[in-house]
């Protein structure tokens, strides 16, 4: 684990536990921070190894090395580990460490539940990865098969192992994130520093205020659907097996209302600090403060009720595919107020370029083509062409990676000297940043562009006139993925104590309180 | 420190001529598509025409707010040593306006510049009530698709023909690799043709890009779209709703003729499946079966019990040794024994990846496979299926 | 919990405990609903399981609906199963009697339930079964093969634009233990 590298803080106060003890015992918001930050990275690196093994299968028409089962049941721990191994704990972590340092509380409401949320991260992902292990002796069918979405209740009833083990794995990440949510919850409302009202806490502590609590909403969503799908294969009954009067629809129904909102829960916090940190560089108040948060909560509001545009070829009535179309384009107007704050906000700032600064502009871009990208899908006059193409896979990677890991990679830089007490390695941050920015936009573009051609998603092996694509995809995919190399190097190197020795307040444009203690803050 | 950066530059600039060189060096097939593909019938030209309209608007939208960004990133620097504002929303009632006036332009593509057009085509797309010149029966199996055209009293399946060494064995691959079948779906044009979807296993999807259809195929439920094709030609399509294994496999190929030439499939679709039926009397040798079987063995059953028969244990059980092979598949008074091996390649096993081949096969095939399955890798049971008797017990 | 919070917050961690579970019976309360949404608006092509007729229905000679059935067994299960008849053009308010053939070929009993599935889906409240074999669970002996008997009307309150309409029934085996 990269954070058990973390040196000691050099100011804890005596009696403070030291080396593993310190991980395991501890109850300070930092350290748990920290657990939930290292090892969601480390996640983030073992889901995008998964991501470059079927990438490298992808680089030319024909079967390589990996069979159409192993190749699915890649994508599919692809994907549930970056959604739930690696970016919502990573957010959860940020939260743990940043917000008691923004409102000025020395601890976090709920440091006990929020450390048990973390102790589960590790089980879960356990779970999930053994039936991929176990098949290699001959136990099991391997990992579920049925990408993260589990949309097909058929052919999830079809697994031995591995949706088993999914869905349990799926229930302790649930469990965890409803933990983190309720810490936030109740730090952010009770904790704060007594000067500080609801109205002038930083916009991160409201962006994770509205991610609590639609991940309270619609978290246990999710676990009535997949829970109910156990009880289908396990229990005899017949909620999405149409024999018995179920209808496998409904499962799609039931994990879509969790799975939009869940884009947001992603990408909220993201959004949520990109202002701060565009502030910051830009020596310039926030633009649109009020517009940002009333956004935050009118977007939780209208995520939740627009996730039929996932389903609009499934063969919904004509009257459900207009509802879903019309609603979820209404998404688009507090997206979009949220982009123009973000420009407002540097707009006649006095701007310099350090490494946060790229990447929040970076995640700006992102999120505007993701955005754009994103408000022609739900169009159900032409839905049929987009829908389960490469074009979903290219346009959902622009709000995760473009935007969330983007606008986090931009709060680590951000926050690193805070954290670490060092200053990190300014040119190789701007090395990462211009190879990352550039081979992510190669490899997602390209995505989309062979999505309109007509590829479709999730398939081991392709037509020739979509080989060259894919070549430049695959290609740029290992870039990108050669390109977090330099990020895991120069984190290390700084949490190590190379590089200059940083200010209580680093960043010449920062505000917020989070500044006011020593780098790194006493525990 | 100065070498350093220097490195680094270089570091840089390699790797994104790497990533330049990927992308235009070498374009061994030059199929650098970025639309859809060329639209045949209402529904793509529909989803085309919308697509565009609100792609040109999209890209717009995009090139001035990068532009205002841009601008701003090149005038609003320190270094240029401009002085930071301080205001922190529209200050004039002018601004408020001016700042209104992006949110309205969004509202009006919405809703008016694409909202209407696309209603207007959604409400096509689910036309399927009234005016269907044919109607075809689509039933979805893993990994396969069967036909049928009820008024012509024609049924076959399609299915990949690609060969297995182009897929795994890195032989050359032909123009059409992976968008090829055995038997092509044969539609007259200017037809409105009604499609009735159903499987028979997990969900699927049946997706035409020319024709602007993608429909999931439920099961135990009903889905139907249309198509009205407006240009002969030969038009491919893939499964689109990740089904297991072999999803990728699993191409759709139409074949849009006119009138006239699909009169002549008609008949003579049914001339072969009466020559089916007279092959399938007949009295096969066992040389004739064994042979027949080896070529259907190797073209289906091989993808998940393997040459040889081995299987993969615990995922795909091994044909070799196997007790259900080497067991009667019929009783005494030449009924089908339940969950006997004609059974099991008949009907498949539920909840596993055995399918029911009596969707796929032939009665010949179905017999020629059994026989060569209970006759190969150290199968010594001698038998001798006759498709006569898999027509009785299908 | 080792800290001592404010009462205020363990109010609140109470009332946010409360949210979680109300959350989770929402979302077990969306099972039922959806059934209850799908049979009142056949939203999903499901027709009614019940026997519906009722009398008094005049059959609406001025036009015709032309329905067109499909049957498919699913995976596993032994049967050949099709409709005898692949179209039927009736007036609405007509009452009309079709079978489905089926030919259980094995050595063994054999029991499944066919599920019926009407599109366009939201046309599913107007076709009125009246004797269907999908009304329970059907056996074979070995060997058998039955006629099974469909009568149903189309309900004259169909719109008047819809002139085509289908019935598909998906025969899906029964397991004595999986």
């Amino acid at each position: 684990m990269t954070s058990a590298t973390i040196v000691e803080p050099k100011d804890a106060h005596p009696g403070y536990p030291t080396g593993l003890r310190r991980w395991l015992v501890t109850t300070d918001h930092k350290d748990i921070g920290l657990l939930y930050m290292g090892f969601s990275a480390a996640m983030f690196f073992v889901a995008g190894m998964l991501a470059l093994v079927f990438r490298a299968e992808l680089a030319a028409p024909g079967v390589q090395f990996l069979q159409g089962s192993l190749y699915n049941q890649l994508v599919t721990l692809h994907g549930l580990a970056m959604v739930f191994a690696f970016i919502m704990p990573f957010a959860t972590g940020l939260n743990n460490y940043l917000i008691p340092l923004m409102i000025g509380s020395p601890r976090t409401a709920l440091p006990r539940l929020s450390k048990w949320g973390f102790w589960l991260l590790p089980l879960a992902v356990m779970v999930l990865l053994i039936p991929f292990f176990l098949q290699f002796f001959g136990v099991g069918d391997g990992a579920s098969q049925a990408s993260w979405t589990m949309d097909n209740t058929g052919l999830d009833m079809q697994s031995r192992l591995g949706v088993d083990f999914t869905i349990v794995a799926v229930y302790l990440f649930g469990i965890s994130s409803i933990f983190g949510a309720f810490n936030v919850i109740v730090t952010v409302l009770t904790l704060r520093t007594p000067t500080m009202s609801l109205w002038s806490m930083p916009l991160f502590c409201w962006g994770w205020l509205v991610v609590a609590f639609l991940l309270l909403l619609v978290v246990p969503v999710l676990a009535t659907a997949v829970g109910l799908l156990f009880a289908d294969r396990h229990f005899g009954t017949h909620f999405f097996i149409a024999s018995g009067g179920g209808d496998p629809i409904l499962f799609q129904h039931l994990f879509w209302f969790f799975g939009h909102p869940e884009v947001y829960i992603v990408v909220l916090p993201a959004w949520a600090i990109l202002p701060t940190i565009l502030s910051a560089f830009s020596r310039k108040p926030i633009y649109g403060y009020k517009a940002q948060v009333y956004s935050y909560w009118a977007i939780a509001f209208l995520g939740s009720i627009v996730w039929g545009h996932h389903m609009l070829a499934q063969g919904l009535p004509l009257m459900e595919n207009l509802y879903f179309m019309y609603a979820t384009f209404s998404i688009s107007v507090p997206t979009s107020v949220l982009i123009f704050c973000w420009i407002g906000t540097i707009w006649r700032g006095a701007m310099t370029f350090e490494t946060p600064m790229l990447f929040a502009l970076g995640a700006i871009v992102g999120m505007l083509i993701g955005g754009l990208s994103g408000v022609l899908i739900p169009d159900a006059g032409a839905y049929s062409q987009y829908h389960n193409t490469m074009y979903i896979t290219g346009h959902f990677h622009y709000p995760f990676f473009g935007a969330a890991v983007l606008g986090m990679m931009a709060t680590v830089y951000y926050y690193l000297p805070k954290m670490t007490g060092r200053m990190y390695n300014e040119s190789l941050g701007r090395l990462h940043f211009w190879i990352t920015a550039v081979s992510f936009n190669v490899t997602f573009l390209s995505m989309m562009m062979v999505g309109l051609a007509g590829m479709p998603r999730h398939v081991v092996d392709y037509a020739i006139k979509y080989a060259d694509w894919n070549r430049v995809i695959s290609v740029a995919a290992f870039v990108l993925g050669a390109a977090q190399l330099i990020f895991l190097y120069n984190v290390i190197q700084t949490i190590r104590g190379h590089g200059e020795k940083a200010a209580d307040k680093p960043w010449e444009g920062a505000v917020g309180l989070e500044w006011t203690p020593s780098s790194p803050p006493p525990s | 420190m100065l070498i350093e950066s220097e490195i680094l530059k270089m570091l840089r600039k390699s790797c994104l001529s790497f990533l330049l060189l990927a992308c235009l060096g070498g374009s061994a097939y030059a199929d650098w598509a970025f639309n859809f593909q060329p639209a045949v019938a209402p529904l793509a030209d529909d989803a085309l025409r919308i697509h565009n309209r609100f792609m040109v608007l999209v890209i717009a939208l995009f090139v001035s707010t990068m532009a205002v960004m841009a601008y701003s990133l090149f005038y609003h620097r320190k270094d240029k040593g401009f002085k930071p504002a301080i205001f922190t929303g529209p200050t004039t009632p002018t601004l408020w306006v001016l700042s209104a006036l992006p949110f309205i332009g969004l509202v009006f593509v919405d809703y008016v510049w694409v909202g209407v057009p696309a209603y207007y085509a959604a409400v096509t797309m689910e036309n399927t009530q009234e005016g269907a010149d044919l109607v075809l029966r689509v039933t979805a199996s893993q990994w396969k698709w069967q036909y049928e055209y009820p008024a012509q009293g024609i049924k076959f399946v399609s299915s990949l023909s690609t060969p297995l060494t182009q897929i795994y064995q890195g032989a050359a691959k032909g123009d059409n690799y992976l968008l090829e079948v055995d038997n092509p779906l044969v539609l007259p044009v200017n037809k409105k043709i009604r499609i009735l979807l159903l499987s028979s296993d997990v969900m699927h999807a049946w997706s035409v890009p020319a024709f602007g259809v993608k429909r999931a195929a439920v099961p135990g439920f009903l889905r139907e779209t249309w198509v009205k094709i407006e240009k002969e030609g030969t038009y491919r399509g893939q499964c689109a709703q990740i089904c297991g294994t072999n999803h990728a496999f699993m191409p759709i190929v139409v074949e849009a003729v006119s009138v006239e030439r699909f009169a002549a499939w008609v008949a003579k679709k049914k001339a072969e499946q009466e020559a089916l039926t007279t092959s399938a009397e007949k009295v096969w040798t066992k040389d004739e079966l064994l042979q027949h079987g080896q070529g259907i063995y190797e073209k289906i059953c091989i993808s998940c019990h393997l040459p040889g028969g081995v299987g993969i244990p615990g995922v795909f059980p091994a044909l070799a040794d196997s007790k259900i092979v080497n067991s009667p598949y019929q009783d005494a008074s030449g009924r089908l024994i339940k969950d006997g091996h004609l059974d099991r390649v008949l009907n498949g096993k539920q909840g596993t990846a055995m399918q029911a081949f009596k969707n796929t096969l032939s009665d010949v095939d179905i017999a020629a496979v059994v026989t060569y399955e209970r006759n190969s890798f150290g199968n010594k049971t001698g038998d001798v299926l006759q498709p006569v008797l898999v027509r009785k017990l299908r | 919990m080792h800290q001592v919070l404010a009462p205020n917050s363990n109010r609140l961690i109470v009332k946010l405990v409360a949210l979680v579970l109300g959350a989770f019976a929402f979302g077990c309360a969306l099972v039922p609903f959806y059934t209850i949404i799908c049979r009142v608006t056949g939203l999903n092509g499901k027709t009614e399981g019940v026997v519906s007729w009722a009398g008094g229905v005049t059959a609406d000679l001025s036009r015709f609906v032309t329905v067109e059935f499909a049957g498919t067994t699913m995976q596993g299960l032994s049967w050949e199963f099709r409709p005898t008849t692949e179209r039927i053009t009736v007036h609405p308010g007509e009452i009309t009697t079709t079978t489905f053939y089926a030919r259980n070929p094995t050595n063994e009993t054999l029991s499944g339930q066919a599920v019926p599935s009407v599109s366009p889906g939201w046309v599913a409240q107007y076709f009125k079964k009246i004797e269907c074999f999908c009304f329970k669970q059907q056996q074979l002996q070995a060997g058998e093969e039955r006629q099974m008997p469909l009568v149903f009307y189309v309900s004259p309150d169909l719109p008047v634009d819809v002139h085509e309409i289908a019935l598909a029934y998906s025969f899906f085996p029964i397991t004595k233990s999986r």
